[in-house]
């Protein structure tokens, strides 16, 4: 670790809060129809959309329709993305002349796709036409608002006298309008400025000085990087996605993909916080959530910079874990990228996390079980919200009063659900690895032995289920087994948890708000904020304790113990 | 109700029932530990059967059988814990129960006349009845007819006797209660078997317990947290098993056991019981447990002025001569004029003067009469043998008196009546022979403590409001002097209902005391409605709880019950969850250590051997049942205090403290096992 590399991630995340403040704020007043500046260009054309969809955007919904509106929305563009994989070949905008796709793969992509995951089979240039590529590029707008849009719903479930949780149509238009494309279309301006190609032109055949032919793919790459990190999708254009030079050329796009990914969910704590008129309480969850991923963060780098001691040992090879990762971005950088883009469950990746030492692949690994250090876009939040309710119950019983949340009481239903939504995680997690791990088909994609082919195995399930979307590599990923069972946990972890929290903020809508007194456990202290850390951390251990133990601590310990595999 | 139940009796009770409870139809209620219960049964198949569960590559049989044992005696335990908390509960409904076998009823029809008798369990809604003097009232109903002084020690245990009789807010009598002089003719007022003997059996037996939607909402989360653990350790065998380290059945299902939150599952129902428990003996009987819940999360408290803040009765507080009176003769004529005035009001007259030093001597009383208050006069007095006559009463009564007798009015009784008044007092005034010679000044005496008492809700975050009919100034006065937040002056019942109605609109909790009948709509209304045994039939139907002392001011313990009762299960939930962490560092390095010995860095509380680490963890998981069931029962000590100093306090001692205990319990344990020779088998 150096001096300069912390003090240039401390830097980032200064920045970061200092504009997510303002942001979520913008964010709220969207949401909520209040005025902002970007009204007299998208009022027309929002008005414009409604009237040609015949949607009555004014129309509040209760859980039960807006998740009927959610899922079928959804599902609508599943549909149309998938039929145009299907019929790739017959497409235009193949200029690579790319063949058809296999079955599994696209049910893989698209399940992955509409589910902000962007976990990827395939290699993108190498599989997907710049038509398949900007279908692609279409969920990676609509999922990240989805999600956003949910989180929002759920948020107004706690707003005193709120009829509905709003119009999903309403939502989903106007985050898409002046959230997404606005701020993905200044970030793809500036990243082109900085290098990344965007054309509609095939690959360029280059000839190599040693005499060889070589085809270097492109593609609209800037606009596909700029929503892949706004939106925390994750999905690379090409198949070595951050770490590819096109992707992502030097330290400066680096800093911009990685400010983009964290932008949103961190900014939507405070969105959260000015819902439930509580600032105080967003810094808190803000505080505790900023104060897991520094921590982690800091673990991986100085696992990454310390580097691998059996290399020393054996081979005389002082200095940082270099392997995987890309000397434009440095040590710092690299493990600021993966932290960053595990805890938003992002994907995106500019390093190789297969190369991560254990102790550094543990980081990545842990906060997608946690799935909660901000997390992906509205997902995250929920996540956070879920737990905060978990902690509330179990915590709030100890003031000697029925648990009340921002000013609800939380009841058996509510609990119900949240624990429910609470399972679903360790489950679709250990469930599928447990499989993977005792088939057949399973083992025989699995290409590392010991506890690196278990990380392997863990990592992907995990990543599925978070909706990160990034790959620990080592892993057959593209056969059927994998490619299905991934498609199914990413299905189960976005949608389950999703309208279960719904359900949770229809239930919250019903009830009365309670006035706050001494005797009301507030929520907005830092006394609470250390107790849902503790419940955050305690119940994420306990759950992968034992896996995560098997693999990465097995093999760090292993390591230091100078084991070779 | 009976005191002195047989401990010994409950205990050996309870001692049974652990063993009658392992009946897997009962079990399945606490998905907890029916997860235990089937984990002791396969260990139990192990041991006797090796292979049942394919080939055997574990450990000794001794170790399944030592695995078997502590499971088994985990679930003693849990067992143990209910059947402790409802045996103190059965004792109670025993006695109540004697009270109640074989009372025979004189039925009688509307007349009076008789129709035979007939058993009591036979009584319907309706029925009337005689009941003469030493026999035991058969059921609930109300008096109409006759007057009866009446012993409730078998309800109540408190042994004197109340008067009862037909009419007005007096007229309700309970069943299992005893008339004492005289006797009543009474309307049965309930079915048979739902009478209050009856439901405070069913009561206190458990019969009636449902689960509270809070101790519902808990049991389904650690519901989750059980099946978490199961697929975390269901999913770890094939884990293992690709890493070709193979784990013994029994150890799996040891860590299993130590994971699923065990402590709170095996005393979640004993705290609820023992919750309800300290309401009963605190002599309130609870309709249900949910009131009790509902009582800690009140907000606001409804209390009368009279009786809950204030004692029932004035005292006499000072005496104000009129001008040109000589204070020892107003002294002297207060005195004589209370002399034969058995009210509270006049005894405190006569004290007050006795202590300032005036007495009446034998020979001045000779002789004297005494004039009774009247509706009428409105006064009350003495005359003296010398003829001389000595009233005092309402300040209007004695002035029109005087100005009849021709006396002087002083401008002074005006000032001095309204001065009393402004403080919150009441004024008498004091005539003799056509001279007005001065004015007491009664006052309300607030009860000791109660300001304190106030102060401590406050602080935990509830608002008391005075219902009292006094006018505004007065009312004003004490509350300010009680420490209440708010008042009612000048309250008619329909206020109390209203301002009910209000405070819940705002999303509060209201609780109220109230024993008239037209206090039963707002006990109704009132989230937590404490009705005086005292009260008419009416209000103790409409209330949620009955006061069988008839004491208001024990709303406010009720609502520390409520809110104990909460603590004692968010403690226990909290510090069966932090003692997985410990839990985990012994058992899972034990676990791997011979195919993984790099886990063995795990083992930080180097503990002898693997087996050894998890019977350690196994027993301290068993033994922490049985320490915690004193906490479970008594509850967790609550003081009030400001909600997040509250949660500072209690995460510290059950969250951290539940995180470090097992380290310290699982070693000894093991440096135990150890030293017993176990540690290797």
């Amino acid at each position: 670790m150096t001096f300069t590399g912390l003090l240039g991630d401390a830097l980032f995340l200064v920045v970061l809060t200092a504009v997510a403040v303002p942001l979520g704020r913008y964010m709220y007043r969207v949401m909520e129809g209040e005025r902002t500046f970007l009204d007299r260009i998208f009022d027309p054309v929002e008005r414009a959309i409604f009237r040609i969809s015949g949607i009555d955007a004014q129309k509040g919904m209760d859980w039960r329709k807006y998740v009927i509106a959610f899922l079928l929305s959804n599902l609508v563009m599943a549909v149309l993305v998938y039929l145009i994989l299907v019929f790739q070949t017959s497409l235009p905008l193949n200029p690579a002349k790319l063949g058809p796709i296999t079955p599994t793969t696209i049910f893989n992509t698209v399940a992955s796709f509409i589910a902000n995951c962007n976990w990827q089979v395939y290699a993108g240039e190498t599989t997907l036409s710049n038509f398949s590529q900007w279908a692609l590029q279409y969920l990676q707008f609509t999922s990240p608002a989805s999600g956003m849009i949910v989180a929002v719903a759920f948020a107004r479930g706690f707003v005193a006298n709120r009829p509905d949780l709003g119009n999903f149509y309403r939502d989903f238009v106007r985050s898409l309008t002046r959230i997404f494309l606005p701020i993905a279309f200044v970030a793809a301006v500036v990243l082109v400025a900085l290098g990344v190609p965007d054309t509609l032109g095939g690959p360029v055949v280059a000839h190599t000085l040693s005499g060889l032919t070589q085809v270097i793919s492109r593609g609209p790459v800037a606009a596909f990087e700029a929503i892949k990190q706004l939106g925390t999708n994750g999905g690379g254009f090409f198949n070595a996605n951050s770490a590819h030079p096109f992707e992502n050329p030097g330290p400066w796009t680096n800093l911009i993909e990685e400010f983009l990914m964290a932008l949103l969910p961190t900014s939507l704590v405070f969105t959260f916080g000015h819902y439930i008129k509580n600032i105080k309480q967003a810094w808190v969850l803000y505080g505790v959530t900023m104060f897991l991923l520094v921590g982690l963060l800091v673990l991986v780098y100085s696992a990454e910079a310390s580097g691998n001691p059996l290399l020393r040992h054996v081979l005389g090879v002082a200095g940082p874990n270099w392997e995987g990762k890309e000397t434009r971005f440095g040590i710092a950088g690299s493990s600021l990228f993966t932290s960053l883009t595990t805890a938003y469950t992002t994907g995106a990746v500019n390093n190789m996390h297969d190369s991560l030492t254990p102790l550094g692949g543990l980081v990545p690994l842990f906060q997608m079980m946690l799935n909660s250090v901000f997390g992906g876009k509205g997902a995250g939040l929920l996540n956070m919200l879920m737990f905060v309710i978990i902690s509330v119950f179990v915590t709030g019983l100890m003031v000697g009063r029925t648990p009340e949340l921002f000013g609800k009481k939380i009841e058996a239903k509510e609990v119900i659900a949240a624990s429910v939504a609470f399972l679903i995680h360790p489950l679709i997690i250990l469930w599928p690895t447990a499989i993977a791990l005792s088939t057949a088909a399973g083992k025989a994609g699995i290409l590392n032995p010991g506890f690196h082919g278990l990380s392997e195995v863990v990592y992907a399930y995990a990543s599925s289920a978070a909706n990160n979307g990034s790959a620990f590599a080592g892993l057959a990923a593209s056969s059927p087994f994998y490619a299905i069972s991934t498609g199914i946990v990413i299905l189960l972890g976005r949608y389950l948890s999703m309208i279960l929290m719904l359900y949770i903020a229809g239930s919250l809508l019903k009830k009365k708000t309670v006035p706050v007194s001494p005797g009301t456990l507030r929520t907005d202290t830092w006394t609470f904020g250390t107790v849902f850390l503790g419940v955050e951390l305690i119940m994420g251990a306990l759950t992968f304790f034992p896996v995560v133990a098997l693999g990465p601590i097995a093999e760090q310990l292993a390591m230091l113990a100078g084991k070779v595999f | 109700m009976q005191r002195g139940i047989s401990y010994e009796g409950v205990i050996a009770q309870a001692f049974r029932d652990s063993f009658a409870k392992l009946d897997p139809r009962i079990q399945m209620r606490n998905p907890v530990m029916f997860v235990v219960e089937v984990g002791t049964v396969v260990t139990l198949v192990l041991s006797v059967w090796p292979t049942a569960f394919g080939p055997a590559g574990g450990p000794e049989r001794l170790y399944d059988i030592i695995v078997t044992v502590v499971l088994f005696v985990t679930l003693l335990f849990a067992n143990f814990a209910e059947g402790l908390a409802e045996g103190r509960g059965r004792a109670q409904a025993q006695s109540l129960r004697r009270t109640k076998s074989d009372t025979i009823a004189h039925r009688i029809d509307a007349d009076g006349r008789s129709l035979g008798d007939a058993v009591a369990t036979s009584l319907r809604l309706g029925d009337m009845v005689r009941v003469e003097a030493g026999e035991i009232i058969p059921t609930d109903g109300e008096i109409v007819r006759g007057v009866a002084s009446i012993d409730e020690s078998a309800i109540t245990g408190e042994s004197a006797p109340v008067i009862r009789e037909a009419g007005g807010d007096f007229s309700s009598v309970t069943g299992g209660t005893r008339v004492l002089s005289d006797w009543i003719e009474m309307r049965v007022t309930v079915e048979p078997g739902k009478s209050f003997l009856d439901r405070m059996i069913a009561l206190v037996e458990g019969a009636e317990r449902q689960k509270t939607p809070n101790e519902l909402a808990l049991t389904v989360l650690l519901a989750a947290l059980t099946l978490i653990f199961l697929v975390v350790v269901d999913t770890l065998a094939p884990m293992a098993s690709f890493l070709h380290a193979a784990i013994p059945m029994a150890t799996l299902i040891a860590l299993l056991v130590c994971l699923i939150p065990t402590t709170i599952g095996a005393l979640l129902s004993a705290i609820g019981i023992a919750g309800m428990d300290r309401v009963i003996r605190f002599n309130i009987i609870a309709k249900s447990g949910k009131a009790v819940e509902a009582a800690g999360d009140v907000d606001t408290l409804i209390l009368d002025k009279t009786g809950t803040i204030t004692l029932g009765n004035r005292m006499a507080d000072a005496f104000l001569p009129m001008p040109g009176v000589d204070e020892e003769a107003m002294l002297r004529a207060c005195l004589l004029a209370s002399y034969y005035d058995e009210t509270p009001e006049g005894r405190s007259i006569v004290e007050l003067a006795r202590k300032l030093g005036q007495d009446a001597a034998e020979s001045e009383t000779a002789g004297a009469t005494a004039i009774a208050f009247s509706a009428e006069t409105r006064r009350s007095g003495i005359v003296l043998a010398d003829g001389k006559e000595i009233s005092k009463g309402a300040v209007d009564v004695i002035r029109k008196l005087a100005e009849r007798e021709g006396a002087q009015i002083p401008p002074e009784l005006d000032s001095y009546t309204a001065q009393i008044a402004r403080s919150g007092g009441t004024p008498l005034a004091v005539v003799a022979d056509a001279q007005l010679l001065g004015v007491i000044h009664l006052k309300d005496i607030i009860k000791p403590g109660m300001k304190e008492r106030f102060d401590a809700l406050r602080r935990i975050g509830i608002r008391t409001i005075m219902v009292t009919g006094d006018n505004p100034l007065t009312a004003e006065t004490i509350a300010r002097e009680a420490g209440v937040d708010d008042f009612i002056a000048e309250a008619k019942p329909e206020d109390k209902m209203r301002r009910i109605r209000e405070e819940q609109a705002q999303g509060k909790l209201v609780a109220m005391t109230g024993d008239g009948t037209n206090d039963a709509p707002a006990l109704a209304q009132a989230d937590v409605g404490l009705a005086m045994n005292s009260g008419t039939s009416a209000a103790k139907e409409a209330g949620n709880m009955v006061d069988l002392d008839s004491d208001p001011t024990k709303l406010i313990e009720v609502v520390s019950i409520g809110k104990q009762l909460l603590i004692t299960r968010g403690a226990i939930t909290t510090f069966s969850i932090a003692n997985d962490v410990a839990k985990y560092f012994a058992i899972i390095p034990a676990m791997f250590l011979g195919a993984i010995p790099a886990l063995g860095a795990l083992n930080i509380m180097h503990l002898t051997s693997p087996q050894s680490a998890i019977l350690s963890a196994l027993i301290f998981n068993a033994l922490i049942i049985p320490a915690l069931i004193p906490l479970a029962l008594r509850g967790v000590r609550y003081v009030p205090m400001g909600a997040t100093q509250m949660l500072q306090r209690n995460i510290l001692i059950y969250g951290f403290g539940g995180v470090i205990t097992p380290f310290v319990g699982i070693k000894l344990i093991d440096l135990a096992l150890t030293a017993l020779g176990l540690a290797h088998i």
